[in-house]
């Protein structure tokens, strides 16, 4: 694996426990952070969602893939409270959070971005950033009146959001409005801004569409970073080769249910899998790199 | 044609006691739509809780001002929630609706033949309101400038009513920016990025609800202790969409925007009917009837304002470079 020279003790731990586990849908894992049983969303006749029963690692980059449709980001909501399934439960760090408030999700430290993303426009790029962190005295409506009570509290959020601007090489852009950032730039505010709220697991819808490969690659060392810090990775990526690169498990998705889990290596071979992507004739790879992954001759690419 | 008179009266207007109550109501939606991205469109609702608490409180029941204000801003505060609680769950243009039939419902409720006794039906509320506030007016005589006029008692309205609005925009300043005000700026923005980032946005959009509700009813106050007279017929929807023209005018989330606005709008609006009665008295305009000057003038500032908005969308202090920002 291309990124093995470079990995951290949690990554080798996570990769270690991963390693003993059974590569099948609904595997049980040892230290699940999050657990959902038989969660069903359906949109009129369509069943979206259909999920019987998914873990997640804890301290692990687990990667939720599938085609388009598949339902990855109908799962996000339904998880994080967005939108309500139409039955089922799941646990977060053992607490039941079926029927409780998106806000208070994301206090308790489930946090998710957006695949569309949801930049503040009209407040500057630092604004963004001051707006993820919890618990601030100053967000009490009488407290503003006052404000020596959340002075040095503020100037504390400002040089977290500082910092974070500096690993995501938006430090320039503090002081533009939102509004004014590429597409690409968005994407790296809005996952900078989620980690404002210091989550324990941290859930990335397709974070690196549409931003440059040359910040990919530093990109994909700051999720590594997050999972170093003790974070729990889960995140949607259509882009085979950086699953590949930095999950540690891949649980794929296809017509609302989970068709397959395990190690990316394992899991990109798997043929159900490949027919989800490609359907039934299939001459191309899931990766670039592609070795393992061509099912039929004349794959080249 | 008496050019001095039509700016004079243009003048006394512009800073006058209409102008001090459309820019109280106007401060008010510049809090919900302005920063928070509300739309509430019955802000004459409030208006009308607060000049009707007064003529009820002091007038029908013969109590005090002092206590009616008090009782107003209880009134205000429950109309605002029970607009709030069931709309601000639900999508944006809910509450719009809303809060338009519920100023309808309010104006046909104080009109209504069955409360008359209480709330005065079509006639209204007339008599003498807030005799306690005009007792403490210090000055002893009339206001007489070249420009500016005012009796004794307006000048006391109007000097009051700009010093409460100067507390006011001082404290709505401290508000908007602090850590609360960036929340209710990124509620309207992007209501469900601050809810994925942890915050209670119903809580913070109810606020913002209630505290614009309030500063309307304290415009509603004005107006009633100002004119001693309320009326069913004054708190029709145009009071709200002029409140919302002044904001626009004067640029949207500007603190200083809605007093800035008020004032352009009365004096606009002053100036051509006054220039349109003396040009018609002085025979200028003979296919014109005096009474045609109502709406002509509405017409011409209309057209005033949709040049505005064409050559100078973000208002006043508006920013154009942030307003681009919308439009993607
Ligand atoms: N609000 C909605 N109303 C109706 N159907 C919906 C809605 N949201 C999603 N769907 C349907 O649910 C299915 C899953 O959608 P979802 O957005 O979860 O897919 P996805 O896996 O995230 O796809 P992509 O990779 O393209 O982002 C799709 O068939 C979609 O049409
Ligand atoms: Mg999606």
């Amino acid at each position: 694996m291309a990124a093995s020279d470079r990995l951290g003790p949690r990554a080798l731990e996570a990769q270690a426990v991963l390693g003993q586990v059974e590569n099948r849908p609904g595997v049980p894992k040892p230290d699940p952070i999050l657990v959902a049983d038989d969660v069903v969303r359906r949109f009129g006749g369509l069943a979206a969602v259909d999920v019987e029963h998914v873990e997640v690692q804890r301290g692990s980059i687990t990667a939720l893939i599938g085609p388009n449709g598949a339902g990855k980001t109908t799962v996000f909501n339904l998880l994080t409270g967005f939108d309500t399934p139409d039955s089922g439960d799941w646990t977060f760090n053992g607490r039941k959070l079926a029927g409780v408030a998106p806000y208070k999700v994301a206090r308790l430290g489930m946090v998710r971005t957006f695949q569309l993303t949801k930049a503040l426009s009209r407040l500057t790029v630092l604004d963004n950033m001051r707006l993820g962190a919890t618990s601030q005295r100053g967000e009490k409506i009488w407290a503003s009146w006052l404000p020596f009570l959340w002075r040095s509290q503020e100037e504390e959020i400002t040089t977290r959001a500082r910092g974070l601007l500096d690993r995501f090489s938006m430090l320039p852009k503090e002081a533009d409005f939102a509004g004014s950032l590429s597409g690409g730039q968005r994407k790296l505010l809005e996952m900078a801004r989620a980690l404002m709220v210091g989550p324990e697991l941290i859930m990335l819808d397709e974070p690196m569409a549409g931003v440059n490969p040359a910040l990919t690659q530093s990109l994909l060392q700051h999720i590594k970073g997050i999972r170093e810090e003790g974070a729990t990775v889960l995140f949607v990526e259509h882009d085979m080769d950086m699953v590949h690169d930095i999950s540690d498990w891949v649980i794929v998705m296809a017509q609302g249910r989970i068709i397959a889990e395990g190690p990316p290596g394992v899991v990109m071979k798997d043929p159900s899998v490949i027919d989800a992507y490609l359907g039934a004739h299939h001459t191309k790879a899931l990766t670039d790199s592609g070795e393992s992954l061509t099912t039929s001759p004349g794959g080249e690419q | 044609m008496d050019l001095g008179f039509v700016f004079g009266q243009s003048i006394t207007q512009a800073i006058g006691v209409t102008a001090i109550i459309y820019c109280l109501a106007a401060m008010g939606v510049n809090m919900q739509f302005g920063y928070t991205g509300l739309l509430n469109f019955g802000q004459v609702a409030f208006v009308a809780v607060g000049a009707y608490s007064v003529g009820v409180i002091v007038v029908t029941l013969g109590l005090t001002l002092w206590l009616a204000i008090p009782i107003s801003i209880f009134a205000s505060v429950v109309l605002a929630l029970v607009l709030g609680i069931p709309t601000l769950r639900l999508r944006a243009d809910y509450l719009a609706i809303v809060t338009i039939a519920a100023s309808e419902i309010v104006r046909q409720l104080v009109r209504s033949i069955a409360l008359r006794d209480v709330l005065g039906g079509a006639n209204g509320i007339n008599g003498k309101m807030g005799q306690e506030f005009h007792d403490l007016n210090p000055f002893p005589a009339d206001f007489e400038l070249p420009f500016l006029t005012y009796t004794r008692q307006d000048l006391w309205v109007v000097i009051v009513g700009w010093a409460l609005i100067a507390v006011l925009t001082l404290l709505i300043w401290l508000l908007v920016r602090s850590p609360w005000g960036r929340v209710i700026k990124g509620i309207r923005e992007d209501e469900n990025a601050v809810v994925s980032l942890g915050k209670n946005t119903y809580v913070y959009k109810m606020q913002a609800l209630i505290l614009g509700g309030l500063l309307g009813t304290l415009g509603g106050v004005i107006w009633a202790v100002a004119k001693q007279s309320v009326q069913p017929d004054n708190f029709v929807p145009d009071v709200t969409f002029f409140a919302y023209t002044i904001v626009l005018l004067g640029g949207a989330a500007r603190v200083f925007g809605p007093i800035i606005g008020a004032i352009i709008f009365w004096f606009l609006l002053v100036f051509v009917g006054e220039f349109l009665n003396q040009a018609i008295q002085a025979g200028w305009l003979d296919f014109l009837e005096p009474t045609d000057i109502g709406p002509i003038r509405f017409i011409l500032v209309g057209i005033g304002l949709m040049s505005l908005m064409i050559f100078r969308p973000q208002g006043i202090f508006g920013d154009k470079k942030e307003l681009a920002l919308d439009g993607r």
